[in-house]
């Protein structure tokens, strides 16, 4: 009989961070869907940002972890696409702290993410200007691209708009 | 639907996601072949992201079809003969020039554009919500190669020169893109996968055009049919053997 709530739960989960963007948790990041507690079982639902994001296992086993040492029972981690993840997800608090990691993050598209690739622009994370320009849609990872800032004149990487 | 209505639909689902992932799977490893070596850093970079993009939408399918048939997608790549594969014979070519390899790669993303979309709408929502996932990611390919197109299209004689030349050797292939599998009628009936001749018909016209605008002209020549899924060139098999080599050493290794 499991006596952890929801609640607990999610609190829990909230000190898991992406290995490769320690600063902020997995739920900021939205890869956390759902949480359901009952008497026999323990079930999360995750997302993968990327489909090929390569911390997913990483993160995965630390969910599944970390419920075991909460003494969770039946606990399942369980891959969801839909709805398929989104940039747009990740909140005001977030971007924050995301940017003073020094990774920008592109404004919200509210579903025109062709108009956001095209644009394919974010403010710089150092001086805040948005006189940028984009040098690669690809990065480091698959979530990222690289960008420069033509005002302080650095490079900077910041998350692709999806 | 969550769930597909008998056997006989199950078993036909489940091959051409093994299709799906095959051409994903073999095509990805191919691109991974430029890691290192491509012309300039950055397409290193997008290469490399472009390659480990399709690995993740290959387990995509793969997974899907464990769902389906318990067939784990770990045994499947790396414990499978080449004539066990189902990629098309266009993604299994060698990677040749960088020509060759954006063009290659250009005419798989156009096809997946207009396949991942049709997708979508299955009535089956397993395959409808992968679809959703990888086709927005996919964006991200289509510009960058569409992109490669024009540039050396339109670029110097030499790299139009090269650009038709990787033509001309890619495009006796392509018909066997939308030659559906055996029986696949039926999940077209029932709406659960799209009618391929439809989607290959549409794809056609947007790369004649495409490929016009680039100061570029398919051949007139090619393949009298489209071969059959389980042909393949010659050039499967030591890609095979290369990409299972570690996993065959240490058969019971855990990663
Ligand atoms: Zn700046």
């Amino acid at each position: 009989m499991s006596e952890i709530t929801e609640n607990e739960v999610w609190e829990a989960l909230g000190s898991i961070t992406d290995p490769e963007i320690p600063v902020i948790s997995i739920v900021e990041l939205g890869v956390v869907r759902t949480v359901r507690v009952d008497a026999e079982r323990t079930v999360v639902e995750i997302t993968p940002t990327f489909s090929a994001c390569p911390a997913y296992q990483a993160m995965a086993g630390s969910v599944e972890r970390k419920l075991r040492e909460m003494g969770a029972t039946g606990v399942e981690v369980r891959t969801v696409l839909h709805p398929p993840w989104s940039t747009d997800w990740l909140s005001d608090e977030a971007r924050e702290k995301l940017r003073r990691f020094g990774l920008a993050v592109p404004d919200r598209h509210q579903g025109n993410l062709e108009g956001a690739i095209e644009a394919g622009q974010a403010a710089c994370p150092y001086c805040g200007s948005s006189n940028t320009r984009q040098t690669n849609p690809f990065g480091c990872t698959p979530c990222r691209a690289m960008g420069f800032c033509q005002d302080c004149r650095q490079p900077f990487e910041q998350l692709k708009p999806l | 639907m969550t769930s597909l209505p008998d056997e006989q639909t199950t078993q036909l689902v489940a091959g051409r996601l093994l299709e799906m992932a095959d051409d994903e799977l073999i095509l990805s490893h191919r691109n991974s072949e430029w890691t290192g070596h491509a012309p300039i850093l950055e397409e290193d970079i997008a290469f490399a992201n472009i390659a480990q993009d399709e690995m993740g939408h290959a387990l995509i399918w793969y997974e899907l079809l464990r769902s389906l048939t318990g067939r784990d997608p770990d045994r499947l790549v790396f414990f499978r003969e080449p004539c066990e594969y189902r990629n098309l014979q266009m993604v299994e070519l060698p990677k040749g020039d960088w020509a060759f390899t954006v063009l290659r790669q250009y005419l798989f993303d156009t096809w997946e554009a207009g396949h991942l979309e049709a997708l979508e709408q299955s009535r089956f929502t397993p395959v409808a919500e992968a679809a959703q996932k990888i086709g927005k990611e996919e964006r991200y390919h289509l510009r960058h190669t569409a992109a490669w197109l024009c540039r050396l299209g339109r670029g110097t004689e030499e790299s139009n020169s090269r650009m038709q030349a990787a033509l001309d050797q890619l495009w006796p292939f392509h018909s066997q893109i939308w030659a559906a599998p055996p029986d696949y009628e039926r999940l077209v009936t029932e709406s659960l996968m799209p009618d391929l001749a439809r989607l290959g018909s549409l794809w056609e016209d947007r790369v004649r055009t495409e490929l016009s605008e680039a100061g570029l002209t398919p051949p007139g020549f090619g393949q009298p049919s489209a071969p059959l899924r389980d042909e393949h060139t010659e050039h499967l098999q030591p890609l095979i053997e290369e990409m299972q080599q570690v996993a065959r050493l240490e058969t019971e290794a855990g990663w």
